[in-house]
């Protein structure tokens, strides 16, 4: 009995060491841009791994997704004859939803794990503690790129997400399953309005920082943190273990920022 | 006599239940060798790590030309930072930036120098630890003496005032070591840092030192040279000199 409670005490002070960590992990890793020299050429370097690198995944990702939309609203609307709305409700579910989710769940995939191994590597390497002997912060150095180029990448992919989607669904649905294209883009135009459009963007700001928070954060700690063990396990152990948070986080801010905005 | 440029003064530092170093204190002085050897995971690591202000005390004191950096944070802590250079075990070199790159990296992001300054500076480095030619390859790409020569050459980038050194001979042949111990001596004679040594080569480092302090349980234990140490009535430090000097102790024993 004794020892539950020791393992839920020491749990519990472990947990909250964890949780002071990150947050003064998020707010280093933002308080960077302050940071004299600012690292511009490393900021867009992670542009483009993050952002310009994922194109392709995204592409076909949307692309997909809008297709799929398009088949299943098209069988779902048909039993009500009311087919013509199928452009409104493709875009918005994209816009609103899967837009902005999607895009964030394939960036963890691709480009937060990748972050949090890097990361995680540097640490065991001694390459964060050198940097620190020189006198370089690795905040400003390291991290701050990686926050401000997700926080650039994610709703420009978002956006085009969203496009791509969008025609997608067009595809599906107008090209193969013979819906009037006037009344998919009419439909749309009618459906969509401001506040659904500026949702999924402020949806994909704060799962930017959910990614790059989550993924560096535990990649930066990958030495401290409980069970991990230690060296080219802990690096993997702990970018599961990012993936899974990171993920999990999207799913459930996104949740929370539904109920909020609508 | 020269001045003290790292003390120690009752130094104690723990983690969780287990005490590290206890009420220790320590002066090395500028321009000094020290080495700093015992038994693994007796505190030679974190006592460097103190140093260097990436681990706090406890409580105690560590002053670094006078000032006590055990409190202090961020700018003023920077500004120390830039008297060290450091070589770390591994390394540390930054894999994913060319040799190139990694030894440029202090003088880009701490000075104000232009590009070609620092090209003409990196290169004249690079070659006088004989790397001159292999700037353009990566860290893995070299051997592990070469690896050391690139992480002496960065530390040695801006000129520092102490150099620190992480067991800078572990896992080279003999061969090796005895290269990285002369361009020890070679640089410390060029730029005459104050030099501070973890070390596990005994007891060939001891040739280098101008004093040795041993960690044991807790307690540093200073020695003016390896004689002292061989001759120390200290129950442990005997017991650490057979199973790491053994030959050379016995030897004089028989005379």
């Amino acid at each position: 009995m004794i020892r539950y409670l020791e393992k839920i005490g020491s749990n519990t002070i472990w947990l909250l060491e964890d949780l002071g960590r990150m947050g003064s992990f998020l707010v280093f890793g933002l308080g960077g841009v302050f940071k004299r020299p600012f690292r511009f050429s490393a900021m867009i370097r992670q542009v483009r791994l993050i952002g310009a690198n994922s194109f392709w995944v995204i592409f076909f990702v949307a692309g997909f997704t809008g297709m799929v939309l398009g088949l299943q609203g098209y069988y779902t609307l048909r039993k009500f004859g009311s087919e013509g709305a199928l452009g409104s409700a493709v875009s918005l579910s994209l816009l609103r939803e899967l837009g902005p989710v999607l895009t964030a769940l394939m960036v963890t995939g691709r480009a937060g794990s990748a972050m949090c191994a890097e990361i995680g590597i540097m640490r065991n390497s001694e390459q964060l503690d050198a940097l620190e002997c020189m006198a370089i912060d690795p905040f400003r150095y390291l991290i701050t790129p990686k926050f401000l180029a997700t926080l650039i990448s994610v709703p420009i992919l978002t956006v085009f997400f969203n496009c791509v989607g969008i025609f997608g669904g067009y595809l599906a649905g107008c090209g193969l399953l013979g819906v009037n294209p006037g009344a998919y883009w009419s439909g749309m135009e009618q459906s969509v309005v401001n506040q659904d459009i500026n949702m999924g963007i402020i949806k994909s700001f704060v799962f930017a920082l959910v990614i790059v928070w989550v993924c560096a954060g535990r990649g930066y700690f990958v030495h401290v943190i409980r069970g991990a063990g230690f060296g080219a396990e802990a690096v993997s152990k702990v970018t599961t273990q990012a993936v899974v948070l990171s993920s999990v986080a999207i799913l459930i801010w996104d949740y929370l920022l539904t109920a909020i905005l609508l | 006599m020269s001045q003290a440029v790292i003390q120690f003064k009752d130094v104690v530092k723990s983690f969780g239940q287990q005490t590290i170093l206890d009420r220790v204190n320590l002066t090395i002085n500028s321009g000094n060798t020290t080495v700093i050897a015992g038994p693994s995971g007796q505190g030679k690591s974190v006592t460097m790590k103190l140093i260097l202000g990436l681990l706090r005390p406890d409580s105690g004191q560590i002053l670094v030309d006078g000032q006590d950096i055990s409190r202090m944070r961020g700018k003023a802590l920077n500004e120390i930072r830039t008297k060290f250079g450091v070589l770390f075990q591994g390394s540390a070199l930054l894999d994913s930036l060319t040799v190139f790159a990694n030894v440029a990296l202090p003088l880009e992001e701490r000075t104000r120098l232009g590009r070609e300054e620092i090209r003409t500076r990196v290169l004249a480095t690079l070659a006088q630890l004989g790397l001159t030619g292999h700037e353009d390859k990566y860290p893995a790409q070299l051997s592990g003496g070469m690896r050391k020569r690139v992480g002496l050459a960065r530390a040695l980038m801006l000129q520092p005032e102490i150099m620190l050194f992480d067991e800078p001979t572990t896992g080279l042949d003999p061969e090796k070591s005895l290269e990285i111990y002369q361009l020890f001596l070679e640089t410390q004679k060029k730029f005459g840092y104050t030099s501070i040594i973890v070390s596990h080569d005994i007891p060939k480092i001891f040739n280098l030192a101008d004093q040795v302090i041993l960690v044991n349980k807790g307690k540093f234990n200073t020695f003016a040279s390896p004689e002292d140490i061989q001759q120390s009535e200290l129950p442990e430090i005997q017991a650490f000199v057979q199973s790491t000097m053994g030959k050379v102790y016995l030897s004089r024993e028989m005379e």
